[in-house]
């Protein structure tokens, strides 16, 4: 029984920086690789990372940063988004004047603003890059099926977010390509019409009333898009992030090739990577790695492999956040965004064009609203959704285009995405599509066989020609992937310079006629 | 007695939390039904959809008149008066008249003079609006409802 300390109330409010110290930070000076692992792992912040990171996760080829990228585009928009809160007025009167207040008359609005919106575009810019980059790399395979879905769905997250802020300025842009969007979300009207049945089955318009909270854009649509926009998108978009960032661990880090784990003492370190003193190297954390999900236990390798994540890792994180940064101020700073005439519901823009990522599905929308905005995105989404799934070949993860056969493949199908995606669009602009030919056609045959759900079908019978000839689903992968990233850019390019009034087809914006 | 010594097809336990998890399922589903339902207002917060358009006689046969401000044009024949919606049945933009007919400045498509589809993606004819008059004779147009195409109103 010893005796209690005594301490008193002065002695222990003498004390109080460094015991408040002490529970904020539980280990020295993180000034040894042993100390910062400790740190890595006892902060809840900083424990996202691992506390030692493969040395080719950190090269330039494995990600091309683009997952960072996304996550500081994702972080700057929140922080803009919230300071634009301060002063945005949701309703139909105050809406459209307080972002001009906020361009023209907030000290540092109009930058806020341009960045936020400059980081927006960059958002779905990164976000489809990485899809590609983890596509290419087969980074999608068993175990990280999971990953890939919680990718797409923060691809979707990412997507909406866009369209809800699209909105919200009330302007005449704001205003028309949200009456557009929520008349795709309506078109199943199209198929209920043409076979009647819409006055008892109506998805559609069901759907449609359900997004506006009216028949028409109006106030009840701004409140419920601005709702959607500042809460309930951007807390879904966190708690995906997370558990995205989370499986990332849980699946044994970044996707890489077998070949790159050499086992200990045998492998060579890598050139230019730095000395690890065995010393140092963290004990606990290898203890427990063997229960993070890998093909092998990342046990009994060589440290040489790995190196600490801090600060290799969150060096390049902070770098690649900076750099993001700066060229969203650049980009706010150079080309401000755009603020048209107060939305007008009698007036439509012409021509009325949707933001630039859904111009590709405008077209689409053009020669049917119902297949080309809802069967063919969601057919689109459910094909990529369903690729690790039925793509299980054993190939090294981590390899681009799993190799020289990969690579061709991918070529080839840009090429025929590519001119496949032309003439679609081609074969309509010079000789007209059925209506033109029959007039009075019946609706269900626009519905079914239109440029758009050809060129899909076309896809589609060039990945089974893919399959039947390599005998690899991942070719076939490869393949479907790649022409449906050929037609985005085409359909995208197409509709945002080759359209002008009317959706007619221009070579250049300068033939566009005057008025 | 040796009935009830049988071991029960399902045992107590396992039907106890069966039970319970089914319960919550059931519950949860009907909250997020709520939810939903809670979306979809029961009167639409616009303002009335009818409208005074004039005095019969302003429109003496042969008339054809935008009305911008009300997204409809009227044509008169001596069959009668008929009101058209200016909105666009693909996607809801407003057409605009041209040489013979009405343009869609969103996705192009073409309508004739009565409203008939002649080219582009809109899947049907624009709406011919329900025509009526009011007890001080003027005619008045209800713009939320449909009537047949070539559906003429006499007076």
């Amino acid at each position: 029984m010893g005796q209690p300390e005594q301490t008193t109330f002065w002695q222990n409010l003498k004390r109080l920086p460094w015991t408040f110290w002490g529970s904020l930070v539980r280990h020295g000076k993180p000034d040894t690789d042993r100390a910062r692992s400790q740190t890595v792992f006892s902060n809840l912040f900083l424990h996202l990372h691992p506390t030692r990171t493969h040395i080719r996760s950190l090269r330039f080829s494995a990600t091309m940063a683009l997952g960072v990228f996304t996550l500081s585009l994702f972080v700057i928009i929140v922080v803009t988004g919230v300071l634009l809160m301060f002063y945005y007025k949701p309703s139909v009167e105050t809406a459209y004047n307080s972002v001009k207040d906020i361009h023209y008359v907030v000290p540092l609005g109009r930058i806020m603003r341009n960045v936020h919106r400059w980081a927006a575009h960059l958002m779905v810019v990164a976000v489809l890059l990485h899809m590609a980059r983890v596509f290419y790399s087969a980074a999608y395979k068993q175990p990280r099926e999971l990953n890939w879905l919680l990718g797409i769905g923060l691809l979707v997250t990412t997507l909406a977010l866009s369209f809800t802020g699209y909105l919200l300025p009330w302007d005449q842009l704001a205003y028309w390509a949200v009456t557009i969007g929520a008349n795709i979300a309506g078109s199943a009207r199209e198929l209920t019409d043409a076979f009647g049945i819409t006055q008892s089955v109506d998805p559609g318009g069901f759907t449609r009333e359900v997004m506006l909270g009216s028949r028409g854009v109006g106030g009840e649509a701004l409140i419920r898009f601005y709702a959607l926009h500042v809460m309930v998108l951007p807390i879904f978009m966190a708690l995906l992030l997370g558990v995205h960032f989370w499986r990332v661990r849980k699946d044994g880090g970044l996707a890489r090739p077998d070949a790159d784990v050499t086992h200990a003492g045998k492998g060579a370190a890598p050139k230019g990577s730095p000395a690890v003193k065995p010393e140092q190297a963290p004990t606990k954390t290898y203890g427990l790695m063997c229960v993070v999900r890998d093909r092998k236990p990342a046990t009994n390798l060589d440290p040489a492999d790995t190196v600490p994540s801090w600060p290799y890792l969150m060096r390049a994180e902070v770098l690649i956040f900076v750099a993001s940064l700066v060229v969203c101020m650049v980009l706010g700073l150079l080309f401000d965004a755009p603020l048209k005439e107060a939305a007008n519901a009698a007036i439509p823009e012409n021509p009325a064009k949707a933001p630039w990522y859904f111009l590709g599905l405008q077209e689409l929308v053009s020669y049917s609203a119902f297949m080309g905005g809802m069967v063919i995105p969601g057919v689109a989404l459910l094909g990529l959704a369903l690729i690790p799934y039925l793509d299980r070949e054993k190939e090294p993860a981590g390899v681009y285009f799993s190799g020289a056969r990969g690579k061709r493949i991918a070529g080839y199908s840009l090429v025929f995405g590519v001119v496949m995606a032309t003439l679609a669009v081609a074969i309509p602009v010079s000789y007209g599509w059925l209506r033109n030919w029959v007039p009075d056609i019946n609706q269900i045959w626009i519905i079914l066989v239109n440029p758009g759900t050809l060129l899909t079908l076309a896809y589609m019978a060039w990945s089974l020609a893919v399959l039947r000839t390599t005998r690899s689903t991942r070719m076939a992968a490869i393949a479907i992937f790649t022409c449906f990233l050929a037609g985005f850019f085409v359909l995208t390019y197409v509709g945002s310079e080759l359209r002008g009034p009317n959706w007619d087809f221009y070579w250049s914006k300068s033939a566009w006629p005057t008025h | 007695m040796s009935e009830r010594l049988k071991p029960d097809p399902v045992p107590r336990r396992s039907f106890l939390s069966i039970a319970g998890l089914g319960t919550l399922a059931l519950a949860g589903v009907g909250a997020l039904a709520g939810m939903v339902r809670l979306l979809k207002p029961y009167v639409y917060p616009e303002p009335m959809a009818r409208f005074r358009l004039g005095r019969p006689d302003e429109f003496p046969p042969g008339t054809v008149k935008v009305v911008p401000e009300r997204s409809i044009y009227v044509i008169s024949e001596p069959e009668g008066v008929a009101v058209i919606s200016l909105v666009c049945t693909h996607l809801g933009c407003i057409v605009a008249p041209a040489d013979k007919g009405f343009d869609c400045p969103c996705h192009g498509s073409r309508f004739d003079p009565k409203g008939r589809v002649l080219r582009g993606p809109a899947p049907r004819a624009l709406l011919w609006l329900e025509v009526s008059q009011a007890a001080d004779g003027s005619l008045m147009v209800d713009a939320n409802r449909e009537v047949k195409p070539n559906t003429w109103y006499r007076g």
